[in-house]
């Protein structure tokens, strides 16, 4: 792990999450950050088109629907990071020829969509108990006019912001997996920027295992 | 290894979590040494020298060394010998292709019935329910179902299910009817007399004297998926007062 500079403030939104919510999908979970607020479905492993088929692993397909009108070029390119992300944590091999499909739907947005859709994305697979090798979570960080490493943006604070970055982080050795950036930085803001997200991503982490301790609390 | 499973056993765990050898599990230098045994079940994964959880759940053992994961799932993917409902899909030539929820269609030759030769095939059609069990199931080939078990008797299994009601539960309820002293089936013998056929793919049937009384019965074991014992046990009193 880097050294964290120490202007930076590692504050997140509140978090809430709800499991097995939706009747017919295999998995599903709603993730909540502040007033974001996403929905993920998980179907799998399931039967895959010919075409479709890969002859040693699943094929994954992540579908974003967003609140209003028809998915766009923005949602394929969210699309493909969450792909990459999953694909990464999913064990694959031990499906092969299966389709594994995961929707998000988007119900508010107010900044850090992109974490906001790793997180409820993750928190859907663990639900469907498809076997991953490890988790990952998703932290967006945005660095304002001042120089300032903000966690967990508003969308207001997005908007003012010169660069927002959005990245994927594993739960077995904090690495970075996938990474989105927008805007202009420099290398050191960079490195910042991946450090707070290290350290941010320990308090996901630890909200992930309390959410699913309490859905195994119950005797049964 | 084997005293740090023992001492998470119960707890929820998560993919990711890992169990290796400690550097300090001593080995004693005077008396035999027996080398450390563990059988890993479904959820746990063996990488290089280390134990990999794969799926969240509650970790379980069973005497001497068996350790699994428990987890709620509603996806079934087959596994040799367990027994399942499957619908029979598509009849061609000397094999039915079966459906059972998975990710591909199983085979079931004609010949896998009891007392099924080749001038004497047993009557199956499309759309028929068969409880069978697999013979194949990994992931690199098809599935495979026979009505037999190995010494060619049928066992129960076969084509059933005239007038009885086929719905799906999660294969959690499944496990749990199927254990040997199952509380819930305990409590469902009290309500009303029926038929019930489990499958492990989370398919159940049921029969029982009139449409009525199949349908509380689909709906109860249903809805019990997702209560405590007690809720549970409250939910049978109240049916059984006549209440629903």
């Amino acid at each position: 792990m880097m050294e964290v500079c120490g202007s930076s403030n590692v504050t997140l939104r509140e978090f809430g999450c709800e499991q097995s919510l939706l009747s017919r999908p295999d998995g599903s979970a709603s993730f909540i950050q502040g007033d974001t607020s996403v929905l993920a479905a998980t179907y799998g492993p399931a039967e895959v088109k010919v075409s479709k088929e890969i002859y040693d692993r699943a094929t994954l397909e992540v579908l974003i629907q967003p609140k209003v009108g028809l998915p766009s070029v923005r949602q394929r390119s969210q699309e493909q990071c969450v792909r990459e992300t999953c694909e990464a944590s999913l064990l694959l091999s031990l499906h092969p020829r299966s389709s594994l499909t995961l929707i998000l739907q988007l119900i508010h947005d107010d900044g850090s969509i992109l974490s906001c859709f790793l997180n409820a994305a993750c928190m859907a697979l663990i639900d469907a108990g498809l076997p991953m090798s490890c988790l990952f979570c998703g932290v967006t960080c945005a660095i304002d006019a001042d120089g300032q490493i903000v966690t967990d943006p508003t969308a207001a604070q997005e908007k003012e912001s010169r660069a927002v970055m959005t990245f994927a982080i594993d739960s077995t050795e904090r690495r970075v997996i996938m990474s989105s950036t927008k805007g202009s930085f420099s290398v050191h803001e960079l490195q910042q920027c991946i450090a707070v997200s290290q350290k941010a991503s320990e308090k996901i982490f630890q909200f992930y295992r309390d959410s699913v301790k309490r859905r195994y609390s119950k005797t049964l | 290894m084997l005293s740090t499973l023992k001492e998470r056993t119960g707890e929820v765990l998560l993919p990711g979590d890992e169990f290796s050898f400690e550097t300090d599990d001593s080995i004693s230098l005077t008396g035999p040494v027996r080398p450390e045994k563990v059988v890993c079940g479904p959820g746990l994964r063996r990488s290089g020298d280390r134990l990999l959880v794969c799926k969240s759940g509650v970790l379980r053992h069973k005497q001497p060394h068996m350790f699994w994961m428990d987890s709620q799932q509603r996806r079934y993917v087959p596994a040799k010998g367990e027994t399942i409902i499957g619908i029979v899909t598509v009849k061609s030539g000397d094999v039915f292709k079966v459906d059972f929820g998975g990710s591909e269609q199983a085979s079931l030759s004609y010949l896998a019935f009891e007392g099924s030769t080749k001038r004497n095939r047993p009557n199956v059609q499309v759309g028929d329910l068969v409880f069978s069990q697999f013979l194949i199931a990994n992931k690199d080939m098809e599935p495979e179902l026979v009505c037999v078990d190995s010494s060619g008797r049928a066992n129960g299994m076969g084509v059933f299910g005239g007038g009885g009601l086929v719905f799906t539960v999660s294969l959690g309820l499944v496990r749990r009817l199927l254990t040997p002293h199952s509380e819930v089936l305990a409590d469902l013998q009290q309500l009303f007399p029926c038929e019930l056929v489990v499958g492990m793919n989370g398919r159940l049937w049921v029969k029982s004297s009139s449409v009525q009384q199949t349908l509380v019965i689909s709906n109860l074991l249903q809805s019990c998926d997702a209560m405590t014992a007690q809720q549970r046990r409250q939910l049978f009193r109240r049916v059984a007062q006549g209440a629903l």
